[in-house]
């Protein structure tokens, strides 16, 4: 049997009082990467801030491995990430440090507003943070380039998923892509849908675990960053992100598809 | 990007009474798809399958469906919109779309989703059973039962009875065709001579007493081919309500035609036996189903009146009075109720479509302003909020031009209503949808909400002549089609004139061809004849009005005198001159039809 152990010990999410008992005992790192004059207002205590655009500037994983290095974090870690952009944006960055070698990071389940709505405790101070060594052992499994997507195109049992909304979607996509909307992960105040509730919706799409899985967005892998952990959540072993996503296919100029002969544009009262 | 997901409802808003939905038809619904995809279920046997859940097709594609969501009576309650608001981000385009026959499609979903969305539906006590396929389709009500001055009573208890009763009844599964009710309020607000059953409520003096009935009209309808209804009798009482609609239904189900599938809506049948045939054989199946009918078998009609209540809201109550715009969106959106200082507020589409984040917002909007805490879908792809405290129509206009859906002239010419077209259905010719949006823009810009000659006045467009667009009782109607100058092909649009569905209805008379992008410079030429040759006192329904009946004594004297003036903006330019003629809106490419199969008479 494969080995589930990580799996299992690691949750995709986390919920509020679990963390709030890890930051009581400080046994985890939080990281905000909301943009540093929110962080500067108030955070979750003990948070670190590290804005996703900082980390987008230039995502090499030798300078991410400094940048984590420098927010204290290593091998052991245990690390949340939360945002305030219902988790796209701390999905993003909990894929980075999964592929860099980190193995111990989870998104928390709802996000800062919510948090603060519930009205609980929040900082401004930020705290000391002393730097560790993180090692560098790349997960090459959960990335996923053009070339590995144009490869895959002959390939059974591979899934492409298109985490935009559907009106983009419709007007062009990655061929053979399927269209899953970035909106349909959440419920109510949860980045993801319960487990039970995400399984269901990808058993009627038939979206298995048999698959390898590969999801993208619209440039930088966040929205596709989100629907990684949702299929994780929901028990799916191979899933992968295109991080450039379709900025990048379009600007390699590579096949795209369309839905023909209809306006559905018209149909949106934006 | 919204937060629509990360919200939490309103604490005391009023629920919703009724549970139209079971959940278990999303769980079956879910299970359906798996056995159609595995080829388990053939095309035919699936198809109506999903019709009769309210999944219909989409345009050149099997992959998606519309989910048609009932609203019985129009109702929706604040936690619906908020619902509704959030399965369109989650399944469809982020934005939904009001009918008019008062439900809510949402479009472009996948086939898989369908029963996700059936699920979310339930949440809120809604269901798209029986909004499509051969059954009883939504049961529609005037969106001003119960507060119009012109009514007589309040038929919406009676409309959601007749719902409930033949909501998943066994005797309305497979008809030879749809069938629908329309409920209104009085003969202003009309509606009920171009459907199946009208019904207009009707108080009449029998022994002493005032006994509660109904005006009931038959046969009528707008299709391919349209027909206005005819009256049954001169009043029939409550009582007789259900025996007359059970006994109407079982005439269809036994002599409709159940093989020509092009003509086998009731009309043709009324049309096809002569209404006095018709009329004897309603009467005489009505004796049998008064006699034979179980005594359980009635309307439950629920009369609890609903709860008048002025809100009581947290938000900021101070702000300008008198907001830029407000005096005309008064004016042009809004209705005295008959309970006095109440008024009734509509709010302006654009052919239906609102987004999520819009819907959203106004299922607050409906808690924090309407006293009777829920809103009324219309017969315009609209949305009205009642029992709006005078005092409160400054600060609702306020909030609503926050939200985007202030938009004046709901009431007039200028909203007009436009099918969905090629933006999805398989049938369309034309993009009828953004033809509609494109005259409200240009006409609101004109300020011809403003005009009361021009009041009530309607413009509506279907992208076929099958009618979802209701162009056959429009002051102007258009319906699509494709014109050509040798090999190249542009939108084109038959115009109708004189349609109207209140108390004298009549279909529009056919005028000319107008196209596409001609539809606006033709409408503003008619308004400019009609301010020449006007009446004091005229309104433009008027003028036309006569000109169809050839009653006009000034030189427009017949549509044929129209057609002549009107003939002159159809003439097709060159390709080069103006390439834009040969493109639909919303394409920049040259236009051709295409359509695929329709699924009405499925």
């Amino acid at each position: 049997m494969r080995s589930l152990s990580q799996e299992k010990t690691i949750k995709t999410t986390t919920d509020i009082d679990s963390l709030r008992s890890e930051i009581r005992d400080k046994s985890v790192r939080v990281i905000d990467v909301r943009r540093e004059e929110d962080y500067k207002q108030n955070h979750i205590p003990t948070a670190v801030n590290l804005p996703l655009a900082n980390l987008l500037s230039d995502d090499s994983p030798e300078r991410v491995l400094k940048i984590f290095n420098s927010l204290g974090i290593d091998d052991e870690t245990r690390v949340v990430v939360y945002d305030d952009t219902f988790g796209a944006l701390a999905s993003r960055v909990a894929w980075t440090l999964e592929y860099i070698g980190h193995s111990d990071v989870s998104l928390l389940e709802t996000t800062y507003s919510r948090w603060k709505s519930l009205g609980l405790e929040s900082e401004t101070i930020s705290p000391e943070i002393q730097s560790k060594q993180h090692s560098l052992r790349l997960k090459p499994e959960i990335l996923a380039t053009s070339d590995y997507l144009e490869q895959s195109k002959e390939k059974k049992d591979v899934l492409l998923i298109d985490n935009r909304e559907r009106l983009n979607y419709l007007e062009q996509h990655i061929p053979g892509a399927i269209s899953l909307p970035y909106r349909t992960l959440a419920k109510n105040d949860k980045i993801l849908r319960p487990k039970e509730d995400m399984k269901r919706l990808l058993d009627n799409r038939g979206i298995s675990g048999d698959s390898e899985i590969i999801t993208y967005c619209g440039s930088v892998g966040t929205l596709s960053g989100l629907a990684y952990y949702a299929l994780k959540s929901a028990g799916l072993p191979n899933v992968k992100l295109y991080v450039r996503s379709f900025k990048e296919w379009k600007n390699l100029k590579k096949p795209l598809e369309k839905q023909e002969d209809a306006n559905y544009w018209d149909l949106s009262a934006e | 990007m919204t937060v629509s997901d990360l919200k939490q409802p309103h604490s005391d808003s009023v629920r919703p009474t009724i549970n139209w939905a079971r959940v278990e038809e999303a769980v079956d619904f879910a299970k359906t798809v798996k056995l159609y995809r595995q080829g388990k279920y053939d095309d035919d046997s699936f198809r109506r399958y999903r019709l009769q859940h309210g999944a219909y097709g989409t345009r050149m594609t099997s992959d998606y469906a519309m989910v048609r969501i009932k609203l019985p009576a129009g109702e929706i309650y604040p936690q619906q919109l908020e619902k509704i608001a959030q399965l369109s981000e989650q399944f469809s385009i982020g934005s939904a779309h009001f009918s008019t026959r008062e439900n809510i499609q949402l479009h472009w979903v996948v086939l898989e989703d369908v029963s996700e969305i059936f699920r979310g539906l339930a949440e809120v006590g809604l269901t798209s059973r029986e909004a499509c396929g051969n059954s009883v389709r939504n049961v529609m009500c005037s969106p001003l039962s119960g507060v119009c001055p012109g009514e007589e009573f309040d038929a919406t208890p009676y409309a959601l009875a007749t719902a409930k009763f033949f909501l998943r009844n066994p005797m309305a599964q497979s008809l030879p065709r749809k069938f629908k009710f329309n409920f209104t309020c009085c003969e202003k607000h009309g509606m009920v001579r171009m459907v199946d059953v009208g019904l207009i409520p009707q108080i009449k003096e029998i022994d002493g007493t005032a006994q509660k009935g109904f005006k009931i009209f038959l046969g009528g309808g707008l299709g391919n081919r349209s027909f206005v209804g005819h009256q049954l009798e001169e009043f029939t009482p409550e009582e007789d309500l259900i025996y007359t609609s059970i006994a109407v239904l079982r005439i269809f189900d036994r002599l409709g035609d159940r093989k020509n599938l092009a003509r086998n809506r009731m009309r043709y049948l009324v049309n096809d036996m002569g209404w006095d045939a018709f009329q004897n054989l309603v009467f005489k199946e009505r004796a049998l189903v008064r006699a034979t009918q179980s005594v359980v078998t009635q309307l439950d009609v629920d009369f609890t009146p609903s709860e008048i209540k002025r809100p009581i809201r947290v938000t900021d109550e101070s702000g300008n009075p008198n907001p830029d715009g407000y005096a005309r969106w008064l004016k042009t959106n809004t209705e005295k109720q008959k309970q006095p200082g109440y008024r009734s507020a509509f709010i302006t589409l654009e052919a239906g479509d609102i987004t999520a984040n819009q819907l959203s917002a106004l299922g607050e909007i409906v808690s924090d302003y309407s006293s009777e805490g829920k809103a009324r879908v219309g017969f315009n792809q609209n949305i009205a909020l009642r029992y709006v405290s005078e005092d409160d129509l400054p600060r609702l206009y306020s909030r609503l031009l926050e939200v985007g859906l202030a938009k004046s002239g709901s009431l007039t010419m200028t909203a007009p209503i436009g099918c969905s077209g090629t933006t999805s259905c398989n049938l369309a010719l034309t993009n009828s949808h953004r033809l509609a949006k494109e005259i409200q823009r240009k006409f609101l810009e004109l300020r011809l909400d403003e005009d009361d000659d021009l009041r009530d006045s309607t413009i509506k467009i279907s992208g076929c002549p099958n009618s979802c667009g209701q162009h056959g009782i429009a002051t102007i109607g258009f319906f699509g089609g494709g014109g050509r100058v040798g090999k190249e092909m542009y939108p084109n649009y038959q115009m109708l004139l004189g349609g109207r569905s209140d108390g004298e209805t009549m279909l529009g008379l056919t005028c000319t061809r107008i196209p596409a992008k001609r539809v606006i410079p033709a409408i503003l030429k008619i308004i400019e004849l009609f301010k020449k040759y006007k009446k004091p006192n005229d309104t433009l329904k008027e003028w036309i009005h006569r000109i169809v009946n050839e009653k006009e004594d000034s030189e427009i004297k017949s549509i044929l005198d129209l057609r002549k003036i009107m003939d002159q903006l159809a003439v097709p330019p060159t390709k080069e001159d103006d390439p834009d003629f040969y493109s639909d809106y919303g394409s920049d490419t040259s236009y051709h039809t295409k359509t695929g199969k329709g699924e009405c008479a499925a």
